[in-house]
């Protein structure tokens, strides 16, 4: 999204440059501005590097080297720290829960969340737009209204402090998200080839499998992204219905350790979780950015 | 499911589909279908699942919060009684839970009014920052600058409330840093000290918003339509009143939607409250509702009240976003009716 409208710009800079050369030269006030905006956005761009760096630096380090130097390097790089995190206080069961949990249930909305939008985006079905404005609601609702007997009820089914309860209620907070946005998404896809998928004969579920699905693939992988870095850093739904530490998931894990020890802090293990908790984000941001980026400005053009 | 055969015209094995097939061929149009197997199928799994999910999950839990919520159920006992608007009475002689429902209240006017003025600068300085001949265009280099801000965005907000804990404590990194500029403060606890711990809180939060309304902010500016830049520029219009003549008016809606959204998320901020001070900070200065509500209901077992207090939040959250939009109706004019 964004990279198109600056595709549009630079085109349209090309077009206007090119008779009036003389107009491109900087005056010095431009020099200024420019030279105060990059400065000031230089310094939040420490303001956000400098954090991230220290963590990363103090993973490989010893506590007493961390209170030593902020940024020192370590007399040795190892990692320590990461095994002990790893090992000793289970951040490798938890990481594996987390994947589990994030897996399981990024899947299901997918898919459940893609049905749903796609129902209430092309059919005409009498209360279609009560359950819209419900998944509405759901979005604004704050989470923790639902809290106590949202315990109460997992407890009744015999899932609280499991995983497949965790992942069913991920599940159902995340939809309203989903279907929100592939709705839109679903509504702009053309419908003479539903109709001709319906000609050759298709029944109502292959047309969706073999036909709609495949073409939202780019709305599900933006959503799905958006979907993940949100599961991912899930938070209030895992410490109150998830309170078995076998089961525990990385987030809450980092909390419960964090509090434990309160000041007297292993700082070099807790650098090693951070980052064990923030590399596979790490990824996805790296490897998606463009899209997260465009995510998010198709979100402001609606 | 035979979905995964492939050509579409191959033998589907159930009659009813067959039965479809022969039904469609007179009505094919969309919206108005007969009911065969195929079809209630479908809209029994695409709707019903998901629906029945959301309905046990989500919609439930909120009606029955509301009963709860006037009971003083304490969750383990099987007696509870209607005790009606009691427990509100209660929370709202609670000096505690005022203190909190104010730290919330401080939290959603200022923490969106810093993390806006901020992403708006900045985005503006990206977007209309450049030169000021030919054509509006931004600084050169911007996309180093979104892809660090965004950044924070990505890391679970528990890891940022961690992360900055340790950041702000005695010997952590800012202290460290003062040091090298010289600065000598004894290793102030900025969250252990009531005079500092709100103000570290909301930067923390503002730290890690920042970059996503920035994006935000950015985009929604590109959507203006070149020319009407270029008119104000022509018009003599410098970058600064460029911005708020016509950049700001352009984008209100944007504006709204991000003061919403960035409220509502103060008025929970329970994610890095836990982080940060999971007690509530000194004298319950950081304390908010949602770490509160928690308190009451996992640790003291007060089912009733704690559910009086999500109550308390929710129409909170409902006031603040009728407010927000309110005020924006009022200062805007109503000339284009919310939507561009």
């Amino acid at each position: 999204m964004s990279t198109d409208t600056r595709a549009a710009i630079t085109i349209d800079r090309s077009k206007a440059s090119g008779p009036g050369k003389h107009t491109t030269k900087s005056t010095a006030g431009d020099k200024v501005v420019g030279g105060v905006s990059h400065v000031v956005l230089a310094l939040w761009a420490l303001v956000v590097i400098l954090p991230m760096l220290w963590t990363l630096l103090g993973s490989f380090k010893t506590t007493a080297e961390i209170f030593k130097s902020p940024f020192g390097l370590p007399a040795q790089w190892n990692f320590n720290n990461y095994v002990s995190a790893w090992v000793d206080n289970n951040f490798g069961g938890m990481f594996v829960n987390t994947i589990i949990v994030v897996g399981c249930s990024l899947i299901l909305v997918m898919v459940l969340g893609a049905m749903c939008a796609y129902v209430l985006a092309r059919f005409q079905i009498p209360g279609g737009r009560v359950v819209y404005y419900l998944m509405l609601a759901g979005l604004t609702f704050p989470p923790f209204l639902a809290i106590v007997p949202l315990f109460f009820i997992l407890q009744g089914m015999q899932l609280l402090n499991t995983l497949p309860g965790l992942i069913i209620t991920y599940v159902a907070f995340a939809l309203p998200f989903t279907v929100f946005f592939l709705f839109s998404f679903f509504k702009s896809l053309p419908y003479e080839i539903q109709e001709a998928a319906y000609v050759d004969g298709a029944s109502e579920w292959r047309t969706f499998f073999q036909v709609m699905l495949p073409m939202a693939k780019p709305g599900m992988a933006a959503v799905a992204i958006m979907n993940f870095l949100g599961l991912w850093n899930q938070f209030i739904l895992p410490i109150s219905l998830n309170t078995n530490k076998d089961n525990y998931v990385l987030s809450q894990g980092m909390a419960s350790y964090a509090s434990s020890a309160g000041y007297a802090l292993d700082f070099g293990q807790m650098f090693a979780a951070v980052m064990i908790t923030i590399i596979p984000v790490l990824i996805v941001y790296v490897l998606f950015q463009r899209q997260l980026q465009g995510s998010v400005s198709q979100g402001t053009s609606k | 499911m035979s979905l995964s055969s492939p050509g579409l015209d191959s033998a589907l094995d159930t009659a009813a589909v067959t039965a479809a097939r022969a039904g469609r061929r007179k009505a094919p149009r969309l919206g108005r279908r007969r009911l065969t197997f195929d079809y209630v199928s479908f809209l029994l799994v695409f709707l019903g699942l998901p629906l029945v999910i959301f309905l046990v999950f989500v919609i439930s839990p909120f009606i029955q919060a509301v009963y709860y919520s006037m009971t003083n159920w304490t969750g383990f006992s099987p007696n509870m009684q209607f005790v009606g608007l009691q427990n509100f009475v209660k929370l709202f002689q609670d000096p505690t839970f005022l203190q909190a429902m104010g730290n919330n209240i401080l939290l959603a006017v200022v923490v969106p009014l810093i993390t806006i003025v901020i992403a708006l600068i900045f985005a503006s300085m990206i977007t209309v920052g450049g030169p000021s001949h030919g054509n509006v265009r931004g600084l050169k280099g911007s996309s180093f600058y979104r892809v660090v801000s965004f950044f924070p965005y990505v890391i679970p907000a528990i890891v940022i409330a961690i992360l900055w804990a340790m950041i702000y404590s005695p010997t952590g990194l800012l202290n460290g840093a003062l040091g090298v500029l010289g600065i000598d403060n004894k290793q102030w606890a900025w969250l252990g000290e009531q005079s500092t711990a709100m103000g570290a809180t909301i930067f923390v939060i503002v730290w890690s918003m920042v970059g996503f309304y920035m994006i935000l902010f950015i985009a929604a500016i590109k959507g203006i339509p070149g020319e009407t830049l270029e008119a104000a520029r022509i018009d003599g219009a410098g970058r600064f009143r460029t911005v708020t003549s016509i950049v700001l008016p352009q984008i209100r809606d944007n504006v709204q939607t991000a003061y919403v959204y960035l409220g509502i998320m103060a008025l929970d901020a329970f994610v890095y409250m836990a982080g940060l001070n999971s007690t509530g900070g000194p004298s319950n200065s950081t304390l908010v509702m949602s770490q509160y509500l928690f308190r009451t209901a996992f640790e003291k077992g007060q089912f009733g009240l704690a559910t009086a207090m999500g109550v308390v939040l929710a129409i909170i959250t409902l006031l603040f976003a009728a407010l927000v939009i309110g005020v924006f109706r009022l200062i805007g004019g109503k000339d284009e009716g919310g939507r561009s």
